[in-house]
């Protein structure tokens, strides 16, 4: 019996000891000046993070951990991330709707540097007790992308509806600029005038997030609102305007859409099949990476998306944010200092500025930017010289749009229609009661 | 001997029990309890009863993938294990470059979910662009594909382990039935089948079990679509739980029917099957 207990003892004491191996090791250095987790939501620039980690550590002492999730599964990963002893400390959010996903785990920012030195202070995510939990690092926009060397040969064929594409401010021009490219695509050596509209599952997000956000806006403007429980989508005509003018003048049948995915379309753009894709700044390194791409920085430049909703001659691009940082009110009081040293760090040294801006590519919103410190990438400078040009731009409102079951639901009917499964009333009304369905279950 | 084995018993089951415990059985309870809860994340959660259960039927959602899960599985299982039962008998037969054959058939199943799903995607894709159509042109074509991948990912398992029952069979009963005058279908049904049962068995568990688990395959050869209509139980479980804001908890009890569901299908068919187990 003696044996027994010494026995099961002593296999205790080994499974102990060796569980506790395991997790120890990473835990030991929390010295007073604290450390940095950072959850990098883009994948795409997962290195220069790494680069910036090892930069910030070699200046200033500190030691950075920057994990990337991959496309798509942000939240899944900071979700399993979070909960460990080693949680991240930094991460991002996007928008309202994240911030109620994340509330439990957002400090509040108000008196932080980085905050103080947003230059707009609107843009920020405030909570019902006005605290600050998410501010902004980078502004986006996003709308139909053109390649000026086929819109020029385009100019310059005979009966040509218009001869610049300043002319292009509403959306009956465009209508008649497009179709008439159509028609002479052979001319023009392009399969068509719009890329892809690609509808894959998961890869319909220029629609029913971008594309969308327009007539929402319109319609919150129309009643006066930031958000609403049960949308009419009045301005379902303007949408459908601009969906079926992609759909029609298209490098891709409607019925083979199902199969197209963002990459698809960029590709097609990047290699001249065709002039125009709606996209944001962002696709400017995508473009730029294909091989074989013949699209030249100089020749590219954004167009507003006309739907012909009143007034457009005036409007600019779509811009906003889905890019807020978050500290982690449940890491450690040093970790918190830690981070939000690092934040302020990036948008304030030369360093930290030069990534930011060259590197990273954001047009970040803090007044410790000066006038030189602007991105060099095309669709970046042709975003702002829209913006600087007076035109009204379109905030971002999509960040209210209830969850992503109520876009997957948009998209697939979208996929229908564009397939002629489904009729444009059908598309509707998925929107109006997915809209009012998921907004409900957001306030239970 | 025995003396021994009693007193070190303890000794050597720790470290599994151990680990079983840690890696099984605490998930399991902590995903029992959080079915009941709000949460965000696993630490902070919230009890709030069975509120999660009910929502988890508030939306058409569930039912639809359920009654596609069973459509799909129905016919996967059947398609399966009659496909690799054929060809575990055909290369059970003096051929040559069986042990190729056999290979080249296990081959699809060391592939992942996932990669495979992609491939048969441009695969089916490729075919219904000569008819101007895509996979998510309607349900039908993504309910079959599906079919046409899980089967040709699952029957080179499943033909391996007929093949080990089909050798198991005792030659001397083989030989007792051929000079008793039974023709060689009559062999097969009588005598062969009812011996290999054990294997019967496994295979329908294993088809079972896995059809209706079915997870990567749908994610990425239609990825549910069209509008959902091809969502198996395990894609929307995991779409309630990431794609819905506050919704973790439904998902959780979603995934604990899903467990009951699966759990009780595969216990009545172990039931059956090993009744009509024999003995040589």
């Amino acid at each position: 019996m003696k044996k027994r207990l010494l026995g099961t003892l002593l296999s205790m004491v080994l499974a102990i000891s060796a569980l506790a191996g395991c997790g120890s090791a990473e835990n030991q250095e929390d010295s007073d000046t604290g450390s940095v987790y950072y959850m990098n939501f883009k994948p795409e620039v997962a290195e220069v993070w790494e680069e910036i980690a090892e930069v910030y550590e070699q200046e200033t002492g500190v030691k950075v951990k920057v994990v990337t999730a991959a496309g798509g599964n942000y939240e899944s990963t900071l979700k399993s991330e979070i909960v460990k002893s080693d949680a991240p400390t930094l991460f991002q959010i996007n928008g309202p709707i994240g911030y109620q996903a994340w509330k439990d785990y957002c400090a509040d920012l108000s008196d932080t540097q980085f905050y103080q030195a947003l230059s707009d202070k609107e843009l920020a995510i405030k909570g019902e007790d006005g605290g600050v939990y998410g501010v902004p690092y980078t502004m986006e926009g996003y709308g139909i992308i053109y390649n000026l060397e086929i819109m020029n040969r385009y100019f310059a064929t005979t009966g040509a509806v218009v001869g610049s594409i300043e002319e292009i401010n509403n959306f009956a021009t465009l209508k008649a600029v497009v179709e008439d490219m159509q028609s002479k695509k052979e001319e023009l050596g392009i399969r068509g005038v719009f890329a892809a509209t690609s509808l894959l599952p998961s890869e319909e997000w220029r629609w029913h997030t971008h594309l969308a956000n327009l007539p929402v806006y319109a319609e919150y403007q129309a009643n006066g609102v930031t958000d609403m429980q049960e949308i009419n989508f009045a301005f379902q005509k303007n949408f459908k305007n601009i969906f079926d003018l992609y759909l029609q003048n298209s490098t891709t049948e409607p019925k083979m859409l199902g199969s197209k995915g963002v990459n698809d379309s960029m590709a097609e753009f990047a290699l001249g099949q065709c002039a125009m894709v709606q996209n944001g700044n962002w696709a400017w390194g995508q473009i730029a990476e294909v091989s074989g791409n013949v699209v030249k920085a100089e020749n590219i430049g954004f167009l507003p998306i006309y739907m012909g909703l009143e007034g457009e001659e005036n409007q600019g691009l779509s811009v906003g944010t889905e890019n807020y940082f978050c500290i982690n009110s449940q890491a450690s009081e040093a970790d918190r200092k830690a981070s939000a040293d690092f934040v302020y760090w990036l948008i304030s040294s030369p360093t930290g500025k030069d990534y930011m801006v060259n590197k990273l590519g954001n047009v970040a919103p803090f007044t410790t930017f000066t006038e030189e410190e602007k991105p060099a990438d095309p669709l970046a400078k042709s975003m702002l010289k829209i913006m600087e040009s007076g035109k009204v731009s379109i905030p971002w409102i999509f960040t209210t749009f209830p969850s992503q079951t109520f876009k997957d639901a948009f998209g697939g009917a979208l996929l229908e229609y564009a397939q002629g499964t489904m009729d444009w009333n059908g598309v509707v009304s998925v929107v109006q009661e997915q809209w009012k369905a998921e907004k409900a279950l957001l306030n239970q | 001997m025995e003396k021994t084995m009693k007193k070190y018993f303890p000794l050597f089951v720790l470290p599994t029990l151990v680990a079983f415990l840690i890696a099984f059985v605490v998930p399991f309870v902590m995903g029992v309890y959080l079915s009941f809860c709000e949460f965000t994340t696993v630490t902070n959660a919230r009890f709030v009863g069975t509120a999660n259960y009910i929502k988890a039927f508030s939306n058409q959602d569930f039912l639809r993938a359920l009654i596609f899960t069973v459509l799909f599985a129905g016919v996967a299982i059947v398609t399966i294990n009659v496909f690799g039962f054929l060809l575990a008998l055909m290369l059970t037969q003096k051929l040559p470059g069986r042990n190729l054959f056999r290979t080249v058939f296990f081959m699809p199943n060391l592939i992942g979910g996932i990669v495979l799903g992609y491939i048969w995607q441009s695969m089916i894709n490729g075919v219904l662009s000569g008819f101007g159509m895509t996979m998510l042109m309607d349900a039908k074509y993504g309910y079959w594909g599906l079919i046409i991948l899980m089967n040709w990912q699952m029957i080179g398992y499943i033909m391996v382990i007929y093949i080990a029952g089909l050798q198991n069979v005792s030659t001397d009963v083989l030989e007792a039935a051929k000079i008793d005058g039974a023709n060689k279908l009559r062999t097969l049904f009588r005598v062969t089948i009812p011996m290999m049962m054990p294997s019967i068995t496994i295979c329908l568990f294993l088809t079972i079990s896995n059809s209706f688990k079915m997870f990567d395959q749908n994610l990425a050869l239609t990825g549910g679509g069209p509008s959902g209509k091809t969502t198996m139980l395990a894609l929307d479980i995991y779409k309630t739980f990431y794609d819905k804001v506050g919704f973790e908890g439904v998902g959780q009890a979603k995934a604990v029917l899903f467990f009951l569901i699966v759990a009780g299908i595969a216990m009545v068919q172990l039931v059956l099957t090993r009744h009509k187990e024999v003995e040589s």
